[in-house]
């Protein structure tokens, strides 16, 4: 495990160079370029904030004030940690050329997924970060800087995840069929449109406990959107789950990594 | 690469300094697994089965057995074989691409595999960019190729385009950029797989060229291709893979030679098993209608020998007097249909027939693959004055050295009147392959010899053997 660990190290010039690659790929060919980077949440933060707003009014609980902010708190984690599990997922069926025909690592694929998206969430924060100063003009509070650790967690779960599904898509292509409808229902079974608090039924209010999704959006919520600590155990629970999927899914691809070759 | 961990040690060949590439008791077996089988291991991963042990495999199919070949450092070593022998496999076992089944691969150095050429371009960026990715894939630092970017540049003669999407490239771009980048890598050992069969020429030579440097250099170079010419020209030694075993391992031309002969071999089954279909496909039945033979025959003493009606596979004629065999026979007599090109060739044709002819005249007929004809005559042109056919007997014509340029060539054969009415015409029924070890063009090669005057010097003289047998080279 230390030994891949420290290969991936290795390949550290080879995954930025192909995360790069991935983000001038991705908006090459339009006209806005890489400006999408950014519109491209500006318009989904529009949409959510119609449907949620006007549309269809969910029930709220206290301090989800304005809800719109409080939407996209959650969204853009989660939009990012979508994207990273179905293109993660797709990373080695996609780039088979590369498996079969040249000498590469196949595990760089799922990591160049993860932070690819990663990028994009990260560009997406600033302009999260603008509209909350012109709708809260008291500021952005210090516990913001709290924020990388939540970012870690979620890097190392969706590792972890993409590194078992892009294994099993290779051999199983149904997973990305199946991966679509689980992260629908993941979504609204993590708060992001609707805040913790507000689900009191017991058995529903242990999947959502249950869900390391939940954790990790309220991590967001905290150091972002209400201003707090960051809940040290729950989180702490959900990191040491984390780096157990990681060490899983790793184990699960490095099982199946000599039969890439011959099945992608 | 340290392929499986069997202790599984190596006998003799030591010599001097370890090989760069050492192969022992190689075996590649690639499975499959039927979809219904998958998607019970589907359903049992879930249920908590063991995942690993539920994708074994419902099929076996062993792409590669027992091989065992060291090649020395700084040595030049040609692999050839049919489509589908196992060569690819190999290439990407040595590689690192795919790991043997069982056995021990062992490679010294840095190792650089040309399998697909610019296997990691993407489409949508620049020239630059994907020379950048791709180097840093292939396993340089960005440094390396900061430094190396002219050169590569300059190789694949891009330095107009390389700014533009590498999508807009043509297919000789894409190719000569990818070469160029795996090239420029600078390995201490070089795969080649097949890469050389594109490209125009020129860059063909460049590639050649440079290969021939890295050869000078000392490098290791396992080189898979179907062209035997660089097998002789390039590589030390080389090996001929069938179904996934060594079938010839050592010198070139001897190896090559068994090859092209196995080759031979296999074309002459096929060329008489398609043969047979054909004639029996037909019956034996001749056709009575009394249609007319296609004119463009020497058969009727046509001066226009051109062709515009599409070349159909029939047999037709009165029936008064028949052709049962037909035959091709090479030099000792021997029935065949693969020659190559300068070999003598004699045509038999077997008739016979009820009652007694006067007027008969024997036609043959030989045909291109796409219908153009190449020869023809007949025994009327030839000024034969026919007196009494009858009864059964045989006609040859024999064609001392058969200067066709290589190919597929069919062959019509005709009993008919001298006015042209057919007793018996098959046409394309029988057909034949020529080989040649030059690449010669257009329809027939004509005799011919060169020669030079003043300041014209070569290397190496080439020329048309005169004995033109199976290969350019004499048997060692």
């Amino acid at each position: 495990m230390w030994h891949s660990l420290i290969r991936l190290a290795q390949h550290r010039v080879l995954i930025e160079t192909l995360v790069v690659r991935e983000l001038k790929a991705r908006y090459r060919g339009t006209v806005l370029g890489f400006l999408w980077t950014f519109i491209h949440p500006l318009m989904l933060l529009g949409v959510y904030t119609f449907v949620f707003m006007f549309v269809f009014k969910p029930a709220r609980g206290d301090n989800v004030d304005p809800y719109a902010l409080y939407l996209f708190c959650g969204l853009l984690p989660w939009t990012w940690f979508a994207s990273s599990l179905s293109e993660g997922a797709n990373s080695l069926v996609a780039n088979g050329n590369l498996i079969k025909k040249i000498i590469f690592p196949a595990e760089v694929l799922p990591v160049v997924a993860v932070l690819s998206n990663g990028v994009n969430f990260l560009l997406g924060l600033p302009i999260y970060l603008g509209f909350w100063l012109a709708f809260r003009p008291e500021g952005i509070s210090v516990h913001i800087l709290l924020l990388p650790i939540v970012l870690l967690i979620q890097v190392v779960l969706s590792l972890g995840l993409v590194m078992f599904l892009s294994a099993l898509t290779v051999h199983y292509r149904d997973v990305r069929d199946l991966l679509a409808n689980v992260l629908t229902l993941w979504f609204f079974g993590s708060p992001i449109i609707y805040p913790l608090d507000l689900i009191a039924h017991p058995t529903a209010r242990a999947v959502l406990e249950f869900n390391p999704m939940t954790h990790i959006i309220e991590g967001y919520h905290a150091t972002i959107f209400v201003g707090e600590l960051i809940h040290w155990k729950r989180l702490g629970v959900t990191g040491i789950l984390a780096l157990l999927v990681l060490v899983a899914g790793y184990y699960f691809f490095d099982r199946l990594r000599d039969s890439f070759a011959e099945e992608v | 690469m340290d392929g499986n961990q069997r202790p599984n040690q190596v006998q003799g060949q030591d010599v001097g300094s370890p090989p760069a590439i050492r192969m022992v008791d190689v075996t590649k077996q690639y499975r499959r697994v039927a979809q219904s089988h998958k998607f019970l291991t589907l359903k049992s991963a879930f249920v908590g089965g063991n995942i690993f042990k539920l994708l074994r495999p419902d099929e076996v199919f062993t792409a590669l057995e027992g091989i065992s070949i060291d090649v020395a450092r700084g040595e030049t070593f040609g692999v050839i074989g049919a489509n589908g022998a196992g060569k690819s496999t190999l290439m990407k076992i040595i590689a690192g691409i795919t790991k043997a089944t069982t056995g021990e691969v062992e490679v010294r150095g840095k190792i650089s595999a040309l399998i697909e050429l610019g296997a990691g371009f993407h489409p949508e960026i620049s020239g630059r960019e994907n020379v950048y990715i791709n180097a840093i894939m292939l396993g340089l630092t960005r440094k390396q190729v900061e430094e190396r970017f002219d050169d590569i540049v300059a190789f694949a003669e891009l330095e107009e385009f390389i700014d533009a999407p590498v999508k807009h490239y043509s297919s000789g771009m894409y190719m000569r950029l990818g070469f160029s980048v795996a090239i420029h890598v600078d390995p201490d050992v070089l795969v080649i797989d097949e890469v050389l069969a594109v490209g125009d020429e020129s860059f063909v030579h460049k590639c050649l060229d440079k290969i021939g440097e890295f050869k000078r250099r000392g490098k290791t170079i396992l080189l898979v291709t179907h062209g035997m010419e660089t097998v002789r020209r390039l590589c030390d030694r080389a090996a001929w893979i069938n179904q996934g075993k060594v079938q010839a391992i050592g010198d070139p031309p001897r190896v090559i030679d068994s090859y092209l002969e196995w080759v031979a071999g296999q074309e002459e089954e096929e060329m008489s098993r398609l043969e047979r279909d054909r004639v029996s496909g037909l019956g034996q039945g001749v056709d009575r209608s009394s249609k007319q033979p296609p004119d463009e025959l020497g058969m009727q003493g046509g001066e226009d020998a051109s062709v515009n009606a599409p070349y159909e596979v029939g047999r037709w004629g009165s029936g008064e007097a028949t052709i049962d065999t037909v035959r091709l026979l090479d030099a000792v007599g021997a029935p065949r249909h693969v020659f190559t090109t300068g070999e003598p060739v004699t045509i038999e044709i077997g008739f016979s027939l009820a009652k007694v002819l006067e007027d008969f005249v024997f036609g043959i007929g030989v045909f291109s693959a796409d219908g153009v004809s190449c020869y023809g005559t007949n025994t009327d042109i030839e000024r034969f004055e026919p007196a009494v056919l009858e009864g059964s007997g045989v006609a040859r014509i024999q064609i001392p050295a058969m200067n066709l340029v290589p190919g597929t060539y069919y062959l019509d054969v005709a009993i008919h009147r001298r006015d042209g009415q057919p007793y018996d015409y098959h046409r394309g029924l029988y057909s034949f392959r020529l080989h040649s070890p030059f690449g010669d063009v257009g329809v027939a090669r004509l005799p011919h010899r060169w020669s030079f005057e003043g300041g014209v010097r070569w290397k190496r003289e080439g020329g048309i053997p005169l004995d033109a047998g199976s290969s350019g080279e004499p048997l060692g």
